[in-house]
């Protein structure tokens, strides 16, 4: 595991952006740069990583950017991958894609399959606060089960769409999930990308102040409680192989975990659930835990 | 004139049977292209099929991004434009439709983009037959839109098309039609041009904007405002100002559309009228049809049955339908008595395309000329001689008769065969 | 050249330059802002590059890894991340003037 001496000093993010204060994809896409370096070209597609970058006339990062329509994120990748080996520099210059879960999951879910199947050699970063943040938190399909938002006033009656998994079946060479609130194991992992060549998945759970209803200084707290808990697992599935990621190693042991409610009662989205939807997601995790150990056993 | 036999030789080898689709496809090769993307749909295919053929051969050193719909298409191509490289596409109806959310994108980001639109029906009813719905509907777009009517036409208007959109005064995606089945399918004798001619008519690419040139850090296309923002580090335009620059580009492009037709004509010795409309038979005639693609073709045929009858009537083919010449059109029209315009489009609720915008154009001539449009072969159906001889007697008769209506007119429909038809009877009867 | 070329001419698509504050002096988010005591403050301590939590965490770049860290109240939004993250309670968060 890395050292936090290990990280660049360097930040290719100023200060003064237009993120929320205490926002978990801000952090992620810090620590991303850093592992990826300046040598590297981001499309992004509507989404609150558009507010951070900037606008007119104006961005606020150290490499390039292109904003490209919400339902292109996979393709505008492509586009910038091909043009680059027209010219000779795609073995220099590395593409990112970095969408939120409704470009990734929902409008974006056709490109990013495109570009899976192709064997696109780039990364595609889902950051996942689980609804659309940007235009005022409405569902997504990534929206967990009982979450209020703005279009689902009683709570989401279905759960969430496992995003890994779907890419899992495009069999691509890098999958992995990670979590703003593990900065070391998140560097780690883009680290380890950069010299792998394909289609690299990332879906890394982003808490969200305003939209999951918590205090900013809490965006940590929150974030680990979703890997004590055991709702958000961090693996990699590199070539076909799952390898559980450190800090979630101990939750295997079902008692090592904290209660769910911990994590569904410090934060107002799920302000509506019921017990008969807490035991659904003890439910839940308890399956997810079974499959993970059995992966596991299987390698 | 005297052709030696070497001559002979030379123009045969260059000289080639090919179809619409596969002239598009060489022209194309020819430019060479960096990035082609593009996804299958009839009758635009075989251009795609023929380039991944020259790649595959080594012919064309180009990426292929073989995506998984249109809407992607073109999102690569935006994206590849944007990293620098020269580009291209083909596609047609329900394709150009599913493009159509990026379609101002790579206008507003003045994106050098060559797309090639075999022309074909909308649905509903689903047709995959011919007409000119697809190309009208991207008229609002901000690109500039070529119409041609043969093969090699379909070759030259593409060579030119990279020229014009690459012009660094403009920096415009451009749009060559062609008829579906009529051009797309039909063979034809090409010239194909020598490679060296080709590069030198077409220089390499030097775009405003190169994301691959990553020692300038730059944001491409962020969310703009209704205002100028000033700071310290400089001032930046608003959305108004952005689209002011792209209107003013598009109808300033008309002249500079007219440079590349001419300086393509001294270089290749082919020319279409002035590179934006072609006149036949124009020069004593009072009465004039107005048309674009397979309809000005067969307006060719019928104008020759016409004059035989006395009348002095000629043709003006709309090669150029974005811009729209209003300049030119209105120059040319201004002692025209009589027109008539044949439309394989309509702009539904109102009238054939070419008719209405060819109406505002003339409006503020001091001798307004009668017009009259007419609607023939949507989805297909034959557009025949005796239509177009039909439609010039029957617009004589009501502009002798003072008649003006907008209410369209359909040529070549068969309702007298369809008496017993009735939706609410029909699974009943039989 | 560029003389010669009309005004649209010089407005082609649209395109940013990198700037610090694209959003502005993001510091008067909030009037509370993180002050470090350094008497707890573990590399400051042990004179040894270590902890940098408050480095790490921030969402906004503006802590350095450097001994002491040094906050960025300009453009601090004053989330508290850091405050929460430092394991020897070294933050507080405090009502600072913004001048």
């Amino acid at each position: 595991m890395v050292n936090v001496m290990d990280l660049p000093e360097e930040e290719f993010i100023y200060p003064g952006t237009r993120a929320c204060a205490g926002c978990g994809m801000a952090l992620i896409y810090r620590i991303a740069l850093k592992a990826l370096g300046a040598k590297t070209i981001t499309t992004v597609p509507a989404s609150c990583l558009t507010v951070l970058h900037g606008m007119q006339g104006f961005c606020s990062t150290k490499i390039s950017v292109y904003h490209t329509p919400f339902a292109t994120t996979g393709a505008s990748a492509s586009g910038i991958l091909a043009s680059l080996e027209d010219k000779g520099l795609a073995d220099e210059i590395t593409v990112l894609a970095f969408a939120g879960d409704g470009g990734t999951t929902d409008i974006g879910i056709q490109a990013l399959s495109g570009a899976a199947e192709r064997g696109t050699n780039f990364i595609y970063a889902c950051y996942d606060n689980e609804a659309y943040m940007n235009t005022g938190v409405q569902r997504s399909g990534s929206t967990p089960l009982g979450v209020r938002t703005t279009t689902t006033p009683e709570g989401k009656k279905v759960r969430k769409k496992n995003m890994p998994k779907i890419l899992e079946a495009h069999g691509i060479p890098y999958i992995a999930t990670a979590n703003a609130a593990y900065p070391l194991d998140l560097f780690e992992k883009f680290k380890r990308v950069k010299n792998i060549k394909g289609t690299k998945y990332f879906h890394i759970l982003s808490p969200c102040p305003p939209g999951w209803g918590y205090e900013p200084k809490n965006t940590m707290i929150i974030g680990r409680l979703a890997n004590e808990t055991g709702f958000w697992p961090l693996y990699e599935v590199i070539n076909g192989k799952f390898e559980l990621s450190k800090p979630s190693k101990r939750y295997l042991e079902s008692s090592k975990r904290k209660p769910i409610i911990d994590y569904l009662s410090a934060q107002k989205r799920f302000k509506s659930i019921d017990d008969t939807t807490t035991k659904i997601y003890e439910e839940n995790i308890k399956n997810v835990w079974k499959e993970i150990k059995s992966r596991l056993e299987n390698h | 004139m005297n052709v030696s036999e070497q001559e002979k030789t030379e123009i045969k080898e260059n000289i080639i049977m090919l179809t619409g689709n596969h002239a598009a496809a060489h022209a194309i090769r020819q430019a060479r292209v960096g990035v082609v993307s593009a996804y299958p749909i009839t009758p635009q295919s075989p251009v795609v099929e023929k380039i991944a053929e020259f790649i595959s051969e080594g012919k064309l050193k180009a990426r292929f991004v073989k995506v998984e719909s249109e809407h992607s298409a073109m999102a690569v191509l935006c994206a590849a434009s944007a990293t620098g490289s020269r580009v291209a596409t083909a596609t047609s109806a329900h394709g150009l439709e599913l493009m159509y959310e990026m379609l101002p994108w790579a206008s507003g980001n003045r994106l050098p983009i060559v797309l090639n639109l075999a022309t074909r029906s909308l649905g509903a009813p689903w047709s995959v037959w011919t007409d000119h719905q697809d190309f009208i509907t991207i008229r609002d777009v901000g690109w500039i839109q070529f119409m041609c009517e043969n093969n090699q036409e379909v070759y030259d208007t593409n060579l030119q098309a990279f020229k014009i959109a690459e012009d660094p005064r403009l920096f415009l995606p451009v749009v060559c039609g062609y008829d579906g089945y009529i051009t797309s399918h039909t063979a034809q004798p090409v010239k194909l041009e020598n490679q060296e001619k080709i590069d030198n008519f077409i220089p390499p690419l030097n775009h405003h904007i190169n994301l691959s040139d990553i020692s300038q850090v730059k944001g491409i296309d962020p969310v703009t405002t209704p205002h100028i923002v000033k700071r310290v580090e400089g001032t930046a335009p608003g959305y108004y100002e952005y689209r002011y620059a792209l209107q003013r580009s598009l109808e300033n492009s008309i002249n500079i559309i007219k440079e590349v037709h001419d300086e393509f004509a001294k270089r290749f010795g082919r020319s279409y009228g002035n590179g934006v409309l072609k006149t036949i038979k124009t020069d004593d005639a009072n009465i004039i049809i107005f048309a674009m693609g397979s309809v000005a073709s067969q307006s060719r045929v019928a104008i020759n049955k016409l004059r035989s009858e006395g009348l002095k009537i000629g043709l003006i083919i709309l090669k150029l339908f974005r811009p729209f010449p209003a300049e030119e059109l209105r120059q040319f029209f201004k002692d025209i008595e009589n027109i008539i315009v044949f439309d394989k489009d309509i702009g539904y609720g109102y009238e054939g395309v070419l008719s209405y915008e060819l109406k505002a154009a003339l409006y503020g001539l001091k001798n307004r000329p009668n017009i009259k449009g007419f609607i023939v072969g949507l989805g297909g159906r034959d557009v025949k001689t005796e239509h177009i001889i039909t439609g010039v007697h029957n617009a004589l008769n009501e502009f002798k008769q003072g008649i003006f209506t907008n209410k369209t007119e359909f040529l070549g429909l068969r309702l007298d065969e369809l008496s017993d038809y009735d939706e609410s009877t029909y699974f009943k009867s039989g | 050249m560029t003389d010669s070329k009309k005004d649209y001419q010089k407005i082609l698509g649209s395109v940013q330059k990198p700037v610090i504050g694209e959003a502005g002096k993001t510091g008067t988010w909030s009037s509370k802002k993180p002050i470090i005591d350094l008497n707890k403050c573990i590399p400051v301590k042990s004179g040894k590059p270590s902890c940098f939590n408050c480095w790490l965490y921030c969402p906004e770049a503006v802590v350095t890894r450097t001994i002491p860290p040094e906050i960025d109240l300009v453009y601090c939004k004053g989330c508290g991340i850091c405050m929460e993250e430092c394991p020897v309670k070294a933050i507080k968060m405090e009502e600072v003037n913004p001048e």
